[in-house]
């Protein structure tokens, strides 16, 4: 059987099993589009600037919730996940405070920079026992590294 | 006529533009993944095509949260390199060809594919890193290039069979072109990457490997995997892969590997490419 010609709809269960990991879907992304946007603002040098002299003032500007505020003064990186941000928009937040990818994501995981940036030198985090939150459960958390 | 022959897949990763753009190429950690496309530059500048179509994703650079076109195809004349947030690349700006583009734009909307028409657009690392790989660091790019970006930021992007299908398209969009030129289209992103949560850092050759080998076959298996595979599998980002499957879809059924190059780590993310030609096509 021909697939093009079938209607064809993609699951979307089962994701919440996926360990450690924040979809950020339609409703995420509604309920984060002020984080979002404002992180875009940060494309200009003269926002970055207003935003540097003093962030509680410039985030009030836009209409997020306190909770997403208090986030991003504490840049909290994965509160600002939960709460409907994405990477590549909070990029511009990092960016701005001269942080990476991997600084970010290494704070995002529990481990220390150095033990982050030897992981991915290693060859990055196992997919083993990585799968489901079932496998976390019996392993008591994220696998890292991989199998010698 | 116009004519697709090949198909360059490669990741995109933001650091290794950065990388070279300071001078580090040669440093110990990007030499083995620069060196990794020494045949690639001889290949391409032996190919010399017309013309690159570019699939790619816009990091919320171009487009912000407040319009998110699922396809979109650049129509303009050029493309300036976007600033990021540290500033723009250091690289050419991009020469569009807008009358192809105008004509594939209106084919592929009249093959049941709603594009959004982009007549004004900044690129970003997502269309420039795969050229400085390609290419190095010219005064000019070498050939015209038509960006397609595809949402693959805000969940869900098209699917895979989506994408292959629309690969397809342009595919005839390009051969009813009565001009001949050479086309190359470009599939990027990916591959494993995550770059967010718990999980972040994840890593999955053995996945990567099956999705490439599925490529180089006729893509049967590639373009029916579900998103919650990659997800799973793949992490979070490794969704992007779906761009490699238009890429593909655009290619004959038929193909040959011409060129695997898989390397990790690239700041997060396993960097794979490929290149693929049409088995009919003889240079």
């Amino acid at each position: 059987m021909s697939i093009d010609d079938t209607v064809r709809r993609e699951p979307i269960e089962g994701f919440d099993d996926i360990p450690g990991t924040t979809l950020f879907d339609a409703q995420r992304a509604r309920q984060g589009y002020w984080v979002n946007q404002f992180c875009m603002s940060l494309m200009k040098a003269a926002n970055r600037e207003e935003f540097k002299a003093d962030e509680d003032k410039y985030l009030r500007k836009f209409p997020m919730t306190d909770e997403q505020r208090e986030a991003i003064l504490k840049r909290d990186w994965q509160k600002m996940i939960h709460l409907g941000g994405n990477i590549y928009y909070l990029s511009k937040l990092f960016s701005t405070d001269g942080k990476s990818f991997q600084y970010v994501a290494a704070t995002m995981t529990g481990l220390t920079q150095e033990q982050y940036a030897k992981m991915m030198l290693e060859g990055g985090r196992t997919i083993e026992n990585n799968r489901s939150k079932s496998e976390w459960e019996k392993t008591g958390g994220p696998a890292f590294g991989r199998k010698k | 006529m116009a004519k697709i022959v090949a198909s360059v897949n490669v990741s995109h990763v933001p650091a290794i533009g950065a990388a070279w753009d300071n001078g580090k190429s040669q440093d110990p950690y990007w030499k083995p993944l620069f060196d990794g496309f020494d045949f690639s530059k001889k290949w391409i500048a032996d190919l010399k095509p017309d013309v690159i179509i570019l699939v790619y994703n816009d990091h919320a650079s171009a487009f912000d949260a407040s319009i998110i076109p699922t396809f979109a195809i650049g129509c303009a004349a050029e493309f300036p390199p976007a600033d990021e947030g540290w500033g723009p690349r250091p690289v050419p700006t991009v020469i569009g060809h807008p009358v192809l583009a105008s004509h594939i734009a209106q084919s592929l909307i009249l093959d049941e594919f709603d594009m959004t028409i982009i007549n004004e657009m900044d690129v970003d690392h997502g269309l420039t890193v795969p050229l400085t790989l390609m290419f190095g660091q010219p005064k000019e790019w070498p050939c015209k290039i038509i960006p397609l970006p595809v949402n693959v930021v805000q969940f869900p992007p098209p699917t895979g069979n989506r994408c292959f299908n629309l690969g397809k398209a342009i595919k005839r969009a390009v051969e009813s072109w009565p001009e001949d030129l050479r086309v190359v289209i470009f599939g990027t992103g990916g591959m494993s990457h995550q770059l967010q949560g718990m999980r972040a850092g994840l890593i999955n050759p053995e996945w990567d490997k099956r999705f490439l080998d599925s490529l180089c076959a006729d893509a049967e298996v590639a373009r029916r995997i579900p998103f919650i595979e990659y997800v799973r599998e793949a992490g979070s980002e490794g969704i992007e892969m779906v761009m490699w499957l238009i890429s593909r879809g655009a290619l004959e059924k038929d193909v040959r590997e011409v060129y695997r190059f898989y390397h990790v780590p690239a700041s997060n993310t396993a960097l794979g490419h490929l290149i693929l030609e049409n088995k009919s096509f003889q240079k």
